[in-house]
């Protein structure tokens, strides 16, 4: 089987951070619902390195008045690099993390599920063609050298 | 095996005293740090090649000529050859009248380059880096084997009725290295000619330096040029030594902490658990180096980066001697010890030649 990556990246510099926290909890979310993965954290991005793969998008602010930021903001971005963009953003503010919030429908715990199920379809084995691993199947060099001199 | 130093060629400040060599100082630093790497019994030379500030080497043939003049013994190298920015025809002319003038001791190592700005000061693009480094060096084998060649490519006017001069001495080309630390289709590129492949591994994770050497092996037996345990493999390392691995540490941490190039990000012991960096006793550097071979299998040529950070010149010579008396001896020792039959040693002028004289020799039969 091809082992997937989940790689969470997050701009929470704080200590403690609530944007990590909910990181954590999209991508245990993920895990629930398709086991075997393991998270790594890149601090630098390769140009092309998104295009075609599934991102699901969280943030977290001080009032529910930013949550359009992601759909906003942050969504263009990742369509700008060919990303697969899950259709249910988190956003969490503050009030999302009370405890009687947790009860209501539509509530952060309910959005990190329906997110981490979106999620998890589209990396899960037959969700989408696994990327090639160019150092298993490299092009071969005559290929290379073809398109190389034409 | 081979054991060397290679030298990126940057001018950086002593942060402990403060100092910055200048041009001619380093360039001068670089002439004595070959020059006793030859006396040390070490094997290989390999400059740098850059055409920025804080680097000084940008000619390299005209510093490897001076050098080659001043040794006897050993092998004059690149680390790297900008196969991309350079002309191939240049690089053909030159390394081949460097091969003349040095008996033979040259070899060099192909590489691309990452500094974006340095493509259009040569006219050309980085993201043609690939296709650059494939045409590029096609050409440059054709110059060194061809008689007269006549040519077509994307990147270069075209040749028609050219001949190189001077030819490789004997007929036999300098033996290429390819450098890449992390683009698959230069170690197919390595595979494909039966060249050798060197990774650079100094700030990489073991994983992924043994998946860049495993598809160059595999790719190497697949164009049947050998076994996949008969290819060419060169690595990287940088190293600090005291007799005591305290006295090390504590001497090098100020220039870890501070030189661009290690500073600002994890720390020593970090950067020492996860990248070949040897900050320690000889012994230490010898079962680190040892080490490599359960990574990417019996290789051919070590290449030590002795000269970084801003550390000045008799410390540098200090550790070639180090290297010279108290490891390369016996890291030459267990490695030869370990090494299967069938497993080439590391190539030279010589052997090339007899091997090229082999197939001559069964065909006049």
């Amino acid at each position: 089987m091809t082992q997937r990556s989940i790689v969470a990246v997050s701009a929470g510099l704080g200590q403690p951070s609530a944007t990590r926290l909910l990181a954590d909890r999209l991508v245990a979310a993920t895990e629930r619902s398709y086991s075997g993965l393991y998270k790594l954290f890149f601090d630098v991005l390769e140009r092309d390195g998104l295009a075609g793969k599934p991102v699901l998008i969280g943030a977290t602010g001080g009032t529910p008045r930013h949550s359009l930021a992601l759909d906003h903001a942050i969504r263009p971005m990742f369509a700008y690099l060919n990303a697969l963009v899950m259709p249910t953003p988190v956003f969490a503010a503050s009030d999302d993390w009370g405890q009687d919030a947790a009860l209501e429908d539509g509530s952060l715990i309910d959005r990190i599920e329906r997110a981490g199920r979106e999620f998890a379809g589209a990396i899960a084995p037959g969700g989408r063609t696994p990327p090639a691993d160019p150092f298993a199947d490299p092009v071969p060099f005559d290929q290379l050298l073809r398109s190389s001199s034409s | 095996m081979q054991f060397g130093i290679f030298t990126v060629g940057d001018v950086t400040t002593d942060p402990t005293t403060h100092r910055t060599p200048s041009e001619a100082e380093r360039i001068a630093a670089m002439v004595a740090i070959a020059l006793k790497t030859e006396e040390a019994g070490l094997d290989v030379f390999a400059t740098g090649e850059h055409h920025n500030p804080p680097f000084v080497p940008s000619s390299p043939t005209t510093m490897l000529g001076y050098i080659a003049a001043q040794t006897d013994r050993i092998i004059l190298s690149t680390s790297t050859t900008l196969i991309t920015t350079n002309d191939p025809v240049k690089i053909a002319e030159d390394f081949a009248m460097l091969q003349h003038l040095a008996g033979g001791r040259v070899d060099l190592m192909m590489g691309r380059g990452n500094m974006g700005p340095v493509y259009p000061w040569f006219g050309q693009d980085i993201r043609n880096g690939i296709p650059l480094a494939i045409e590029n060096y096609a050409l440059l084998r054709r110059l060194w084997r061809e008689d007269v060649v006549d040519w077509q490519g994307q990147f270069r006017t075209p040749l028609t009725g050219y001949t190189s001069t001077p030819k490789p001495l004997d007929g036999v080309p300098p033996f290429v290295w390819h450098g890449s630390i992390r683009s698959p289709e230069i170690a197919e590129q390595a595979a494909y000619y039966g060249d050798g492949y060197f990774h650079n591994n100094i700030f990489w994770p073991p994983e992924h330096v043994q998946r860049m050497v495993a598809l160059y092996r595999r790719r190497f037996e697949h164009y049947g040029h050998g076994r996949a345990d008969q290819a060419i493999v060169g690595l990287g390392g940088q190293v600090f030594m005291r007799p005591d691995s305290q006295a090390a540490i504590r001497e090098f941490r100020p220039y870890f902490d501070h030189a661009p190039v290690y500073g600002g990000g994890p720390s020593l012991e970090d950067y020492m658990s996860q990248t070949p960096l040897t900050v320690g006793s000889p012994q230490q550097v010898i079962d680190r180096t040892l080490g490599f071979r359960d990574i990417v299998g019996d290789y051919q040529r070590q290449l030590f980066l002795v000269d970084h950070a801003g550390l000045p010149l008799p410390v540098v010579l200090e550790q070639l001697e180090m290297l010279g008396d108290l490891v390369v001896p016996v890291l030459r020792r267990e490695f030869d010890a370990l090494r299967p039959a069938g497993v080439p040693d590391g190539p030279t002028h010589e052997s090339l030649k007899m091997a090229a004289d082999v197939p001559a020799l069964a065909a006049s039969r």
